[in-house]
């Protein structure tokens, strides 16, 4: 078999196994087994950008305190993202020049397939009950595939540590969800902007909002299936989720999804290839055998031919050495002849 | 590079040049493992991966993978008259893959815990896992490879060196299953970030494509590197390196010909099924098909006419072109192209910490290289072991 047959064939298994085989996010069990994970609702079109979210964020999770305080409204003119001392940033949008502002909350999504937790290679993340994905800091080895993998751009890492860098990133107040308590931002939030529930009933609500509304909101919840779906929800004003900064072209298909299918080719590879390889060794083993014995078959009848040829020749030389001597014969013995015949003459006339 | 005159000068061009490469190696070193990542990197959380991965990482694999072409070719194909040009490649790929290992230990946050995804806890769903597992075992065969050489150099080990020569067969084996699964799987940790990478260079073909790619860099290599090797270790060449080696080189170049049209066709086929035609028009279509056309389809012929003409010269600099070529392909794919949407602020470009600690690894690999080749039989069948060579 060619190397091209078999690039074929691995492609072939590959697209069997990777259709009929479903890898999913490690110890994150079945999606639809969490029907009362927790999540949040958030409404763009409540938040009014006081960043007294981030303050609480900032304070029930023990980060270190900015450079700016909380209540500087002035940091709203840059766009931010999550970084490794703030879990979550508020950001200032103008869809609509001349119109107010829109503000967006920003923080771990907390997918329901997530990314991060299909990409780490030692299961650091984790889809909990409640519905938050939680980070295990004492098994990381910091590698940082998450922060490629996640495609809401959220895990921040601490770069400046040493010894004990970690991935930062919210939790949904996963201790205090533990103890019955709001998330933090939740709680802070003076206008409702955020609301904590189970996550189908919120959708229950933002669809509520959307219809109840006419002609105010996007008629979509994303999260609701972005990525495979996510525990944050989001919905917002007109025009659209790309005007305050929210990609809308991710799709629908889960982050464990879009690597099963290279995941299902190992198995393929690792049990086609040293069979394969063996024949071929074993292929390539027997060529040389039968080249080697017809090598040697002709080697003897190349021997054979030329020993019979010389054989030929020798008793082709020796018949004509056998006439030569003949008539050497004869003629020797002609001359004898002739002589005695003269002898017998010269007698005759003596 | 001088050659091995003991009593030479040790101010050689080269071994200043190296010099001065070590001892900023070793400052940034001792600044990396004392202040953190970001005292001598610019990754940022936008760019958590710059070109120790991109670089040290993809590069060093792609580039390493002349030895499982090289054994492949002469202990399973059968062109036993390559048998000579093994040893070298094999070494290369040694070298080239515990380097691998050791510039990780300087991107990842907690070296000291590169273990755990394979002894403590096993992150299963992860393409990286498998990019772990298979990079660690593979190191081990190539360790097991090598290891022959060594100890026909330090003699009084005939008993372990003759069981290593007796697992040949099996270690080759392994290591093209343990090579097309990592060398894959390098491409496939990009399928995660559809969103991140440019439709132009994301496509379900990665894997594939960073599999072939890395038979073609790898027997580029090869070429590129015993060329560098006739100049500078000649007098260490027996007859049967010397035999082989131009035969191999152009072996190596037919064969590099064929597998870069394949690529090639693959390249074109993931634009078609994804129909993502339109963003040649754009910058980034100029720069794919800068990569696609000058650094691949034009190698391609190069290395297909050298063949045909037997120009081993062109061949050679095809393969240092070929070289550069997968060097741009793995940059752009892991650095280029990736992030393409984020603002040029947001943009990664490497620091100088960066670029010495890559400069430091090559060079050590060098160093290494000489190291034993200067020493060991690699070039060359040990005088006792005519023999029983495999």
């Amino acid at each position: 078999m060619k190397r091209r047959h078999f690039l074929g064939l691995l492609g072939a298994a590959g697209v069997t196994l990777g259709s009929g085989a479903t890898a999913k996010a490690a110890s994150l069990g079945d999606v639809k087994g969490l029907p009362n994970a927790g999540g949040v609702l958030f409404d763009a079109s409540r938040c009014i950008g006081c960043r007294k979210c981030e303050a609480a964020c900032n304070q029930v999770n023990d980060l270190p305190k900015p450079a700016k305080a909380f209540d500087d409204l002035t940091v709203l003119d840059v766009k931010r993202r999550t970084d490794a001392k703030s879990y979550t940033i508020v950001n200032k949008y103008v869809p609509d020049a001349g119109k107010p502002p829109v503000f967006r909350k920003i923080q771990c999504n907390h997918c329901m397939e997530p990314a991060c937790a299909s990409a780490c290679f030692v299961a650091a993340f984790k889809k909990s009950e409640t519905g938050a994905v939680v980070y295990d800091p004492d098994v990381c080895v910091g590698c940082r595939y998450c922060m490629v993998a996640c495609p809401f751009n959220i895990p921040a890492y601490e770069y400046d540590k040493a010894f004990t860098p970690r991935v930062m990133k919210c939790t949904m107040c996963q201790p205090r969800l533990l103890e019955g308590k709001l998330p933090g931002c939740v709680e802070a939030c003076p206008k409702e902007a955020l609301i904590f529930g189970k996550r189908r009933e919120l959708l229950n609500i933002a669809w509520d909002r959307i219809g109840g509304n006419p002609g105010r909101y996007v008629e979509h919840v994303y999260g609701e299936r972005e990525m495979g779906g996510t525990s944050w929800l989001t919905i917002a004003p007109k025009p659209s989720f790309a005007a305050i900064g929210m990609d809308e072209t991710l799709g629908t298909t889960s982050a464990p999804e879009l690597t099963s299918g290279a995941l299902a080719a190992v198995p393929a590879v690792a049990g086609i290839w040293p069979v394969l390889l063996t024949g071929l060794y074993a292929i390539s083993k027997r060529k040389e055998k039968i080249a080697e014995s017809e090598k040697q078959a002709a080697v003897a009848a190349a021997i054979a031919k030329a020993s019979a040829d010389a054989e030929a020749k020798l008793s082709e030389e020796l018949g004509k050495a056998e006439v030569a001597n003949k008539r050497r014969i004869e003629v020797e013995v002609k001359k004898a002849l002739e002589a005695a015949a003269k002898a017998g003459e010269e007698g005759e006339d003596a | 590079m001088s050659t091995e005159t003991q009593k030479g000068t040790l101010f050689t061009p080269w071994n200043i040049v190296a010099g001065i490469i070590l001892a900023a190696g070793v400052v940034v070193t001792i600044m990396r493992f004392t202040m953190g990542l970001g005292a001598v990197t610019n990754l940022s959380d936008n760019n958590p991966w710059g070109i120790w991965i991109g670089f040290d990482l993809l590069c060093g694999v792609a580039l390493a993978a002349g030895g499982y072409t090289t054994s492949a070719a002469c202990y399973i194909f059968g062109f036993k008259r390559f048998h000579g040009a093994v040893r070298p490649a094999i070494l290369t790929a040694f070298l080239g893959y515990a380097l691998v290992v050791f510039a990780l230990n300087y991107d990842v946050g907690r070296p000291w815990r590169l273990v755990y995804p394979i002894f403590y806890q096993q992150g299963t769903t992860s393409i990286l896992f498998e990019v772990g597992l298979c990079v660690f075992i593979y190191l081990t065969v190539l360790f097991l490879e090598y290891l022959p050489a060594a100890l026909e150099w330090k003699r009084g080990f005939d008993k372990y060196r003759d069981i290593l020569v007796k697992l040949t067969m099996g270690l080759t084996i392994l290591g093209v299953i343990l090579s097309t699964l990592h060398q894959s799987s390098l491409g496939a940790l990009y399928l995660i970030a559809p969103s991140k990478l440019h439709p132009l260079w994301y496509t379900p073909y990665l894997p594939v494509m960073f599999f072939m790619s890395s038979m073609f860099a790898g027997m580029s290599m090869v070429i590129f590197e015993g060329t560098l090797s006739h100049k500078h270790f000649h007098h260490k060449m027996d007859d049967e390196y010397n035999l082989g080696y131009e035969d191999l080189q152009m072996a190596f170049s037919k064969a590099a010909a064929w597998i870069m049209a394949g690529y090639l066709a693959m390249k074109v086929l993931g634009l078609a099924m994804d129909n993502r035609w339109q963003f040649l028009g754009t910058g980034y279509g100029v720069w794919w098909l800068t990569e696609v056309v000058g650094f691949v389809a034009l190698p391609c012929y190069a290395y297909a006419v050298a063949y045909r003409d037997r120009n081993l010269k062109l061949a050679r600099f095809t393969a240092l072109w070929t070289v550069l070529g997968i060097v741009l392909n793995r940059f752009n794919i892991s650095l280029v192209a990736f992030n393409w949407q984020l603002p040029s602020v947001d943009r990664y470009f490497p620091s100088a910490g960066e670029i010495i600690i890559s400069l430091f690894v090559v060079t050590i690999g060098v160093i290494a290289f000489r190291f034993i080749v200067t020493r060991m039989p690699i070039f060359y069948v040990h005088p006792a072991y005519k023999d029983s060579s495999h």
